[in-house]
This record gives C-alpha cells, sequence and structure tokens, in this order.
C-alpha cells in the first residue's frame, strides 16, 4: 500500500453556475483511502468551494455518486487503489445526464420527475382495514420483481445510460425498473396506466439493450433485465391474444 | 422517439425476416460459386410465382426494418427532431419499397 | 467514454453501424438488379464490374455485415422477447465468430 508522504493528483470537472473549469489537486495518499475521503481531504484542506453530495459513507444512501475516471460509482465505495495505476491521476466529474448545479453536485429533478411519469410509485387497491395479502416468496411474479428491488436512487444507471444521453425526454433505466416492480406487485392497482406510460415515445422501446445500466449498478441491479420484462409486457398488451406475460 | 407500435412492428418485420436471410445467405454463397451471371439470376427467378412472393415480401420487410431504424439512428445521433427524423424515414421507406419491387419486378416478370 | 468499454455496448454499436449500412446500400442492389429492365446485358455489365478486386472485397464485408445484424438481431430478439437467462457476452461472442465464418465461406466461394 501507500504510504503517508506520497501524493495522488487528483483532477476534477468544476462548474461555478456559469462556467466550467478544471482544478488538480495533490491529495496524500492513505491506505484504504475511498475516491469520497480524496473529495472530503480537498474540501477540507485545499478548496473549500468544491461543492459535493454525501451522507452515510458506506453504499447505503447513494448521494455521493460522481464519474470516477469516466465511469459512473458511488464514491464511497470506491477505492483510490483500485481505480488509480500507480503513477496516474485520478479525474472526478459530476454524473452524467442531469443538469450541473455546481461542481459534483446535479440537480437530480430530472431523474425523480420521470419516476412519476413512469407512475414508478405504488397505486393501493385496498385500505388498512382490509387483510393483508399474503405473497409467498416463490410466488412467480413476485420472483420477478424480485431481481429488480433494492434500488436507492442514487442515478448511476441513469448516468451510464447512452440513450438518456441521446434522448432528455427518455425515462430512463431507474424509473422502468421501479415501473417493472410495481407491474410486479400483486397489491399494486396501477398496472393499465403505468403500461401506457412506458409505452410512450419517451418508454421502455427507446432502450438499446447497451447494458451500461446493469453494467454500473452498485447494488447489482439488472434495470436491462426489467426493461426487456417491460417490452414483452406492453407488447403482449398490444397483441391481440396475449394479456399476460408467461 | 420511438413507441410501442413501431417497436412492435420493427421486432415483426425482424422475426418475419430471419428465414428470408438465411435463405438469401446460403444462396449468395451457392450462387456466387463460378462467378455470377444474368443468365443464372434470370434463369432461376424469371416467372417463379414463389420467387417473387419470397423477393416481394423481403423488400417490404427489409424497407419497413431499415427505414424504422434510420428514424432512431438519425433523431439519437444526427438531428433531434422527431418531425424531421420522420419525414426522413418515412423517404427511406418509399425509396425502398420503390426501387426494391421495380427490382423485384425486374428479375421476375421480364 | 470509458463507460462504453463493455461487450454489450460495443455490440449495440456494431448493429447499429451493420445496420445503417446495409440499409444504405439496399438502394444500390435493387438498382443494379433492376438494370434486368434493360435486358440481360446490362446487368450483366454491371455483374463483371463485381468481379473487380475492391468491389468484391466490398461484397465480403456486405455479407459480414448482414450475417452480423442477423445473428446479432437473433441475440437481441432472445433478449428481449425470450425469457432465456442465457449469458449474452457468450451469446454476442458466438453470433460475432459465426458471422465471421459466414463471411468466409462466401469468400472462399467467390474466389
Amino acid at each position: 500500500m501507500k504510504t503517508k508522504d506520497q501524493t495522488l493528483t487528483v483532477s476534477i470537472d468544476r462548474f461555478d453556475g456559469t462556467s466550467h473549469y478544471q482544478t488538480t489537486h495533490d491529495v496524500p495518499t492513505r491506505d484504504n483511502q475511498t475516491v469520497l475521503d480524496v473529495v472530503t481531504w480537498i474540501q477540507q484542506h485545499d478548496d473549500p468551494t468544491l461543492s459535493y453530495r454525501f451522507a452515510c459513507r458506506v453504499g447505503m444512501c447513494g448521494s455521493c455518486a460522481m464519474n470516477i475516471n469516466g465511469e459512473p460509482k458511488w464514491s464511497c465505495r470506491t477505492h483510490v487503489s483500485k481505480v488509480v495505476d500507480a503513477g496516474s491521476a485520478l479525474r472526478i466529474s459530476p454524473l452524467r445526464n442531469m443538469p450541473i448545479l455546481r461542481d459534483l453536485s446535479v440537480d437530480m429533478t430530472p431523474f425523480f420527475d420521470k419516476w412519476t411519469q413512469a407512475v414508478g410509485y405504488f397505486v393501493p387497491t385496498q385500505t388498512k382495514d382490509d387483510p393483508l395479502p399474503a405473497i409467498k416468496s416463490d410466488d412467480r411474479d413476485r420472483a420477478k420483481a424480485n431481481q429488480s428491488i433494492e434500488c436507492i436512487n442514487c442515478g448511476i444507471c441513469y448516468s451510464a445510460c447512452d440513450v438518456v444521453a441521446a434522448n432528455d425526454a427518455y425515462l430512463g433505466p431507474a424509473a422502468l425498473n421501479r415501473a417493472w416492480t410495481l407491474v410486479n406487485d400483486e397489491r399494486d392497482g396501477g398496472a393499465k396506466e403505468r403500461l401506457e406510460a412506458v409505452s410512450s415515445d419517451a418508454g421502455c422501446h427507446n432502450c438499446h439493450s447497451q447494458h451500461g445500466c446493469s453494467t454500473y449498478c452498485p447494488n447489482l441491479l439488472a434495470p436491462a433485465t426489467s426493461i426487456a420484462g417491460l417490452k414483452r409486457q406492453t407488447l403482449l398488451n398490444l397483441l391481440p391474444w396475449g394479456s399476460h406475460d408467461d | 422517439m420511438i413507441d410501442a407500435r413501431l417497436y412492435l412492428l420493427q421486432r415483426l418485420t425482424a422475426i418475419a425476416m430471419l428465414p428470408l436471410i438465411a435463405t438469401h445467405l446460403i444462396l449468395m454463397i451457392v450462387a456466387i460459386n463460378g462467378g455470377l451471371t444474368a443468365e443464372e439470376i434470370l434463369g432461376r427467378t424469371q416467372g417463379s410465382v414463389g420467387w417473387a412472393l419470397f423477393y416481394g415480401s423481403f423488400v417490404i420487410f427489409a424497407a419497413i426494418h431499415g427505414a424504422i431504424g434510420f428514424r432512431t439512428i438519425a433523431y439519437e445521433w444526427l438531428i433531434p427532431n422527431i418531425r424531421i427524423c420522420s419525414v426522413a424515414s418515412f423517404g427511406l421507406l418509399i425509396v425502398l419499397i420503390g426501387l426494391g419491387l421495380r427490382a423485384v419486378y425486374a428479375v421476375i416478370v421480364l | 467514454m470509458k463507460h462504453r468499454s463493455h461487450p454489450l455496448w460495443k455490440a449495440f454499436v456494431v448493429h447499429r453501424i451493420s445496420g445503417l449500412a446495409l440499409a444504405l446500400f439496399l438502394p444500390v442492389h435493387f438498382f443494379v438488379l433492376g438494370l434486368a429492365l434493360e435486358g440481360a446485358e446490362s446487368l450483366n455489365a454491371a455483374l463483371k464490374f463485381s468481379e473487380l478486386p475492391f468491389v468484391k472485397s466490398a461484397e465480403v464485408l456486405l455479407v459480414l455485415l448482414l450475417a452480423v445484424h442477423l445473428l446479432g438481431g437473433i441475440r437481441i430478439l432472445i433478449l428481449e422477447l425470450t425469457q432465456l437467462s442465457w449469458d449474452q457476452r457468450i451469446l454476442n461472442r458466438s453470433a460475432f465468430s459465426l458471422s465471421v465464418v459466414i463471411a468466409g465461406i462466401f469468400l472462399w466461394s467467390a474466389v
């Protein structure tokens, strides 16, 4: 491992509200140092104006996502030693596909708006007075939703997606992945509206199965597989003879 | 950009073309042996209802499939204006169907 | 750009470029066959042109593009329209390898 007197050259893509520029910093290396440690060191010792987001520091909240040497990752779960070879530099930039507010902080409003657009919210069919439906863990629909839950809305898949980059309106992997879990939730009553929303010209059919989302999801979800599921489900609804994904 | 119906049309034409393309590939490999001549091509195709249906449907499926693909590529890589891309891809559809059916007519009927 | 350095992103580009090239080639292909309207001699003249090494290589490339687009397309249909969870990276590599074999057989038959 690196010793204390070594330094790492870090360049950061900056934005101050009007202009884009780059700053470079020499950061002392430490054992088991994460990229979030590096960014925090820079803000505390070198440039207090550096803006970035974090909260939990342990890969649970999803707020510290950024582009690290060109790949979207959680900075708190990315060890410097894993992304920087001896003698090379570290380059940090904000997530793609969202407006930059300042430096490494992006405006995630469009990302969350698309969750709503995709009807990525639970539509209840019962009240609290009704008995809870028992869903067995090996239920077929539950199994299909299984691999898509645990999304924490970090925006990494959205940043990795080149279809979003090419088409502002595209709902993107996170919202569609959420829609897929709900389509398979038998307690949910919003299927019709949701399948219409994801069949629009901003919907799941824009996906080119590039698998950027599934490649980079830090929670190892497979949004591309969920989107393929939505494609099948929506097509079955278009065909006169089909109504369910079998 | 692309909605469920256009997507379905593109996938259906793709599926329909699977056996057609496989046949076309095999035929090309067989026919290129010893060089291509007009007599050889026309000898196979002229007056054949089967080949007329084969190539006629192939042209139409390929034109639809290609035009939808072109529309997406044009939007994502060239001009992010869906109206312009739709008009251009419709133009491509007409050109492909027009020239394609003319070619089928040429090798079957004459 | 490093986010694009995985096999399925490259497969997407190959599928898109091959499809685009085929769509742009089709009018030429149809035009040449349409020459039969002017009689077998016109078509033969055009076919003779295809004996040139440069044109012949272009033909092999087109066969490769068609095979790549067909087999890559089958991979996409399996991924999107079936629930088979076959390894897409293996399918992708197989599709590309088989395409090269098909283009190779065409080249071998053509010379």
